[in-house]
């Protein structure tokens, strides 16, 4: 299986401050590959440096077999790539309809029927396109800013912490809207806290730690390791006996 | 009364020229998120670049009654618009862009404006000189309106023009791509480059309208009144005002904070001593920013 993302060795961080360490990571077409790990694991950093928001001072980032290292933002999302940020993903000052084109800026045509059919699993954005996304709730503007990514058809989407401020019901919809977005032929990287729920939907997931990869399974792997449930999972007794010691 | 009325009409005058301005600082203001200090020596770039065409090149043809502005400054807004614009994007590749992309904080562009205008004003008085200039000589005689209020065809025009620009620029901020896109990175410049927007060619084009307003804004004010090399200066603290007043970031509140500044300043002389006429928009923005920090209509900053 060829890989649609591949990431190679990547360094990154904040002026002096290094933050990611020579990461190397694959997601391949239609997959959803998770990542987890403690605060400050350089989880988010990662995402940056592989969308161009952030220069990686080292390593290489390939899309579809093309070399698209340090390339900025908005030529990522020529190439293929979407990304939804963890805060401030919509422009508040403009419309909902208003922010679906931005997120169509390099579309020409088609833009009102991509909107539409994005808009079906969201009837209360869809029925006030007008309404200024700075009046929208939490759970809203996630929606709004995951449509606004898939504006342009994305091969690769990557999302950060998507569920961090929702209900968890609100949770539920969401890791059930990124596994239809999947089964649209989208592949999706994900950072996420709400480990457990993100991995049960995952293919792969991988372990960050102390900017380095720290572990590599599949999502049910990861859901089995004692250690990694001791961690990240909040689990302490499976309650089918097993003891995460 | 009839005092008072015609103060309203020069008031809408100077609040109409302030205005224009401000629509052009307001814009670069939300984009760039600092304050553009050369904005002022931009709009006496633009006055000086028109008479570089009626002026110095002396292409000026017939007079259009009932206005006393000739053909040739019709060509000359046009050089000016397009001359300042082309001058406020050059400034940003050279200048701001690096900057940004060094990181800077907001406080070094503002003080790097304030350099280029030192700068510009400083070279157009090597090439214009330190004496006022006009762009045409005898007088634009008065229409008497009801009331014995009397308004110059000239001010008419300049008040018709200031509208039809506001409107203009509002179907560009609200209609197309690229105002939809302005704001956009006005909100979140990060989320736009996200997005897929190209934010440093939205830059640019951001330069280049606020050039474009100054310029005309400028040619405007010096139709009626003289071209000095430090008029667009003198023009730069109200522009702030009118700025603030509407909002950081919102055209139609630089608008209509323009109105605000104009007619309060002009209207003022009716009670108080003309001398103090300046530091009465002042005493309202002081008042506003204690009640309605973020301006009249709301701030983008």
């Amino acid at each position: 299986m060829s890989a649609l993302l591949e990431v190679t060795d990547i360094h990154a961080g904040y002026g002096d401050v290094k933050i990611v360490h020579g990461i190397s990571l694959s997601v391949a077409p239609s997959e959803i590959v998770t990542i987890i790990g403690p605060n400050g694991a350089g989880k988010s950093t990662l995402l940056k440096a592989i969308f161009g928001t952030l220069r990686p001072s080292q390593g290489t980032v390939t899309l579809d077999g093309r070399d698209v290292t340090g390339l900025p933002a908005h030529e990522m999302v020529q190439a293929g790539a979407a990304f939804v940020p963890q805060t401030n993903n919509v422009f508040p000052s403009l419309s909902i309809r208003e922010n679906l084109e931005m997120g169509a800026f390099r579309r020409s045509g088609g833009v009102s029927q991509r909107m539409e059919e994005l808009l079906v699993q969201f009837p209360d954005l869809a029925r006030r396109p007008g309404e200024l996304a700075m009046r929208l709730s939490g759970g809203q503007r996630q929606a709004l800013a995951m449509c606004r990514a898939l504006m342009l058809d994305p091969r690769l989407l990557l999302v950060d912490e998507p569920t961090a401020a929702l209900s968890p019901v609100m949770r539920q919809q969401l890791f059930a809207q990124i596994q239809s977005i999947r089964d649209t032929g989208v592949a999706i990287l994900m950072v996420e806290q709400n480990a457990r729920e993100a991995l049960e939907i995952s293919d792969r997931g991988y372990v960050l730690v102390n900017g380095q990869v720290a572990l590599e399974q599949t999502g049910r792997e990861l859901l089995d390791n004692p250690d990694v449930g001791r961690m990240f999972l909040g689990r302490v007794d499976l309650g089918d006996g097993e003891s995460s010691s | 009364m009839t005092e008072f009325a015609q103060l309203l009409v020069i008031g809408l005058l100077v609040g109409s020229v302030v205005g224009l301005g401000a629509m052009g600082l307001t814009l670069s203001f939300g984009i760039m998120k600092f304050a553009n200090f050369s904005h002022g020596d931009m709009m006496t770039l633009g006055m000086f670049l028109a008479f570089a065409v009626v002026g110095n090149w002396g292409v000026r043809g017939p007079v259009m009654e009932p206005f006393s502005i000739p053909v040739g400054l019709i060509l000359g807004v046009g050089f000016a618009a397009v001359g300042v614009a082309v001058l406020a994007a050059s400034v940003d590749r050279v200048v701001y862009r690096r900057l940004r992309r060094r990181g800077s904080a907001t406080i070094t562009m503002a003080i790097a404006s304030l350099g280029i205008a030192i700068m510009l004003r400083a070279v157009i008085q090597l090439i214009w000189g330190p004496l006022p200039k006009r762009y045409v000589t005898g007088i634009n005689p008065s229409w008497r309106l009801p009331g014995d209020i009397l308004i110059k065809p000239d001010q008419v025009l300049i008040i018709l023009l200031t509208l039809l620009l506001a409107v203009a620029l509002y179907l560009l901020m609200y209609r197309t791509r690229l105002g939809k896109a302005m704001r956009a990175t006005a909100d979140n410049a990060e989320l736009a480059d996200i997005a897929g927007i190209d934010t440093e060619r939205i830059r640019l084009a951001t330069w280049m309208i606020a050039g474009a307003f100054i310029a005309v804004a400028g040619v405007m004010f010096a139709v009626q009144a003289q071209l000095r090399f430090d008029a667009g200066f003198e023009f730069l603290l109200p522009m702030f005002a009118a700025t603030i007043l509407g909002g950081i970031g919102n055209p139609w509140g630089a608008l209509v904070g323009g109105l605000v500044v104009g007619i309060s300043q002009e209207t003022s002389t009716y009670w108080i001593p003309s001398g103090f006429k300046h530091g009465v928009p002042f005493i309202i923005l002081i008042a506003m920013l204690l009640t309605r920090p973020r301006g009249l209509f709301g701030s983008t900053f």
